[in-house]
């Protein structure tokens, strides 16, 4: 394993902005999707609140078109660690009429859950909402702050956004509005693997290699499921060995061939990799400000 | 391992985006699906060189005026050290986003157009890292290929800046200056096979043998509570746990401690960091004390050594970067938030304005506008406990709130 000093700060930084939102807020929640993203966050409130139990729940917004492998990691680690875990799903947003499905090749679920999500907040009255986002993953989100202030109707100003100085994060807030928190704003892609290898963290089995049926479009590898992923009669289904870098839903991740079946073969091929991690969320080719236009109407 | 944050503060048109994303692309650090859009908008918008900014500018309004409104952090590595930028706005408007980045910077670069010069937001740059003390800045003398390389310009440029080195809001700082073509890559990770009069460090060999160990080694440990813990459950039926970051020093098992406000002498019982128990907490790691004696401790006090005592009053001076677009007055109430620790404080006075050009100061000032930098006397509600800014970066630092907004609409730098 390689010298992973370098994420003590980074751990320490997190570690401290969990303690800050507990104290500055009234009911944060913990955005968890079952990514490594979202584990790692989990993990580092465990060693925020230790001996305490993680003093706050779970959200899972669940599109409904999520990997089967992530539904049962997500059941088993809540149950393992005591949490409350809280799922609300797309599929009700859908019933009630409130968004609807998108339909044909590049049809997905991914901006349906904003609606979803700013539902669960209002519900429950969450005056934070703890995410994994990180600033290396994508430019928009580069200049995300740590306590970012969401309005009323959960959107972001991304002109207008609070300073933060040195180690100060002012979560003051007017009734009604809601912070976003990312406490591994500053980690990279690499430094969470590494991290997770340290750590020995579980993750779901998806991270590693396996073989499964895909096809390719535009250069990608999709998962073939035909409930749930569009497929053209002429793209073809082949088993291939993959395994997924990032892990949204099935109709908008991409996997990459790969043989690592063990953390550190895949923390080896994360540090080789020419390839940026987003390049494989088929949500973010849509235009070069995709990401930027979901933010800004509250897209986690 | 270390990771060594730099801000950078300049305008597109000092190529300061296009300097970024040629360290990024000779250390190897763009991945190619970035360098494949980077390609393509380039050839979009017909130019005949690669348009690292589009690497940089993330925001819609950006890329439409061609100019940096916030901070974006970039990281790469190399295999010596991580490195973080904060890539700051260099407008005179987006002063406040410009403070951002370079309060958590440990070093900064400074662009200069070799065509124009020191110029106003040299200065500008300059004053702000200068204010808030970051400890090493690389002024990067930049786009030398349009000036024919000219040893000339570098060393007019250079006594220019150091000029400003005499005046009187000048704080001591390590300076150094490289002359590079960030579009050409001279001098940023590969030397210029041109300026061969200049014989110094590349912008990256300098950052890579920088050395900022002691940056927080100043001062003694203040460790402010950020939250009690206490479980509730069998097995630390008994536990009450101080949970804090550690700031200017460390902390040990043993140690005797004071607690403010209320000056209560205990020692330090354990140290738990997640289910280890230290001997040591290092400085700025997230740590949980226990303490040998029952004392009423709520979050916003503080922990620290018998000696070298932080200032304990309801009053002080402070250099203050006013960032709200409401003026701040004369007896105007805001809440200051020192750390974690939160009180309500009033504007006593201001004394005087401070030109961001180092020309000086302006006195018989009124009132304060967004981007004013200024001294002003505030007195508090209840008493903080402080150190000099110039001594302890984090414990002489506070920021000011808006009460009405919420928004935080300024900076501190205690006298």
């Amino acid at each position: 394993m390689k010298n992973t000093s370098h994420i003590n700060p980074l751990e320490n930084e997190a570690i401290y902005i969990f303690r800050e939102v507990v104290a500055q807020f009234e009911k944060p929640v913990l955005l968890f999707s079952g990514g490594k993203d979202s584990i790692t966050l989990v993990r580092l409130a465990q060693k925020a609140f230790y001996p305490s139990k993680i003093p706050f729940p779970l959200l899972h917004i669940d599109t409904g078109h999520n990997f089967p492998e992530t539904i049962v990691f997500r059941d088993r680690l809540t149950k393992e660690l005591g949490l409350e875990l809280i799922v609300r799903h797309v599929q009700d947003s859908i019933d009630q009429g409130k968004v609807i499905e998108e339909s044909g090749r590049y049809s997905s679920r991914n901006a349906l859950q904003t609606t979803t999500l700013l539902e669960a907040i209002e519900e429950f009255k969450f005056d934070a909402c703890i995410g994994g986002a990180r600033r290396d993953e994508e430019k928009a989100r580069a200049k995300e702050r740590v306590f970012s202030i969401r309005d009323n109707f959960g959107q972001w100003d991304e002109k207008n956004q609070r300073p933060e100085l040195f180690d100060m994060l002012n979560g003051q807030i007017e009734f009604g509005q809601n912070v976003r928190v990312f406490p591994i704003s500053n980690w990279t892609e690499l430094d969470v693997w590494s991290y997770i290898e340290r750590e020995k963290m579980e993750i779901p089995s998806i991270y590693f290699a396996h073989l499964r049926k895909t096809f390719i479009r535009d250069g990608m590898i999709w998962t073939n499921d035909d409930a749930i992923v569009f497929r053209d009669e002429e793209e073809v289904v082949k088993e291939r060995l993959i395994r997924f870098r990032t892990v949204g839903d099935m109709s908008c991740t991409a996997a990459v061939l790969s043989a690592a079946s063990d953390i550190s073969s895949v923390v080896q091929e994360i540090r080789d990799s020419t390839i940026s991690e987003r390049g494989a969320r088929i949500d973010d080719k849509r235009s070069e400000s995709a990401m930027e236009k979901r933010k800004q109407q509250g897209y986690f | 391992m270390e990771v060594l944050k730099i801000a950078t503060a300049g305008s597109v048109d000092d190529g300061k985006s296009t300097l970024i994303g040629r360290l990024l692309y000779d250390t190897n650090s763009l991945t190619s699906d970035k360098i494949e859009a980077i390609e393509k908008t380039s050839k979009q918008k017909g130019y005949d060189y690669l348009d690292f900014s589009l690497a940089t500018d993330g925001l819609v309004a950006e890329r439409e005026q061609g100019i940096t409104i916030d901070v974006a952090h970039i990281y790469f590595s190399t295999n010596n050290k991580s490195y973080i930028i904060a890539d700051t706005p260099g407008h005179v408007e987006y002063t406040r986003n410009m403070i951002t980045g370079a309060s958590t910077s440990q070093a900064a670069i400074i662009l200069i157009d070799a065509r124009k010069g020191v110029i106003e937001q040299t200065k500008r740059h300059f004053f702000i890292n200068n204010l808030l003390r970051v400890k090493e800045v690389v002024v990067a003398i930049n786009k030398m290929d349009l000036v024919a390389f000219s040893e000339e310009i570098y060393k007019t440029i250079k006594s220019d800046f150091h000029k400003l080195l005499k005046e009187r809001d000048y704080q001591e700082q390590r300076i150094t200056f490289i002359p590079v073509s960030a579009l050409k890559g001279d001098n940023i990770v590969h030397k210029s096979e041109t300026m061969t009069w200049y014989s110094g460090q590349t912008l990256l060999e300098h950052l890579e043998v920088l050395d900022f160990k002691d940056i927080y080694n100043v001062g003694t440990p203040r460790f402010p509570v950020q939250s009690v813990i206490r479980p509730k459950i069998d097995a630390f039926r008994d536990f009450r746990g101080y949970a804090g970051k550690v700031y200017g020093g460390e902390l040990s098992i043993g140690d005797s401690v004071l607690v403010l406000p209320s000056k209560a002498k205990t020692k330090i019982k354990s140290i738990y960091f997640y289910d280890q128990e230290v001997q040591t907490a290092s400085r700025r790691s997230s740590v949980t004390l226990t303490l040998e004696d029952e004392i009423n401790i709520s979050r916003g006090d503080m922990i620290t050594k018998l000696d070298n005592l932080p200032v304990i009053s309801k009053q002080f001076a402070a250099k203050i970067a006013w960032m709200d677009r409401e003026t701040l007055k004369v007896g105007n109430k805001y809440v200051i938030q020192h750390g974690v620790n939160k009180v309500l404080a009033k504007v006593d006075r201001i004394h005087h304005t401070i030109n961001t050009d180092f020309s000086g100061i302006v006195e018989t000032v009124n009132e304060l506008d967004i981007n004013d930098i200024a001294l002003v006397s505030f007195k508090l509600n209840k008493p903080i406990f402080y150190d000099a800014f110039k001594n302890h970066r984090t414990n002489g630092s506070f920021i000011i709130i808006n009460p009405q907004s919420n928004t935080t609409a300024g900076a501190g730098f205690i006298q």
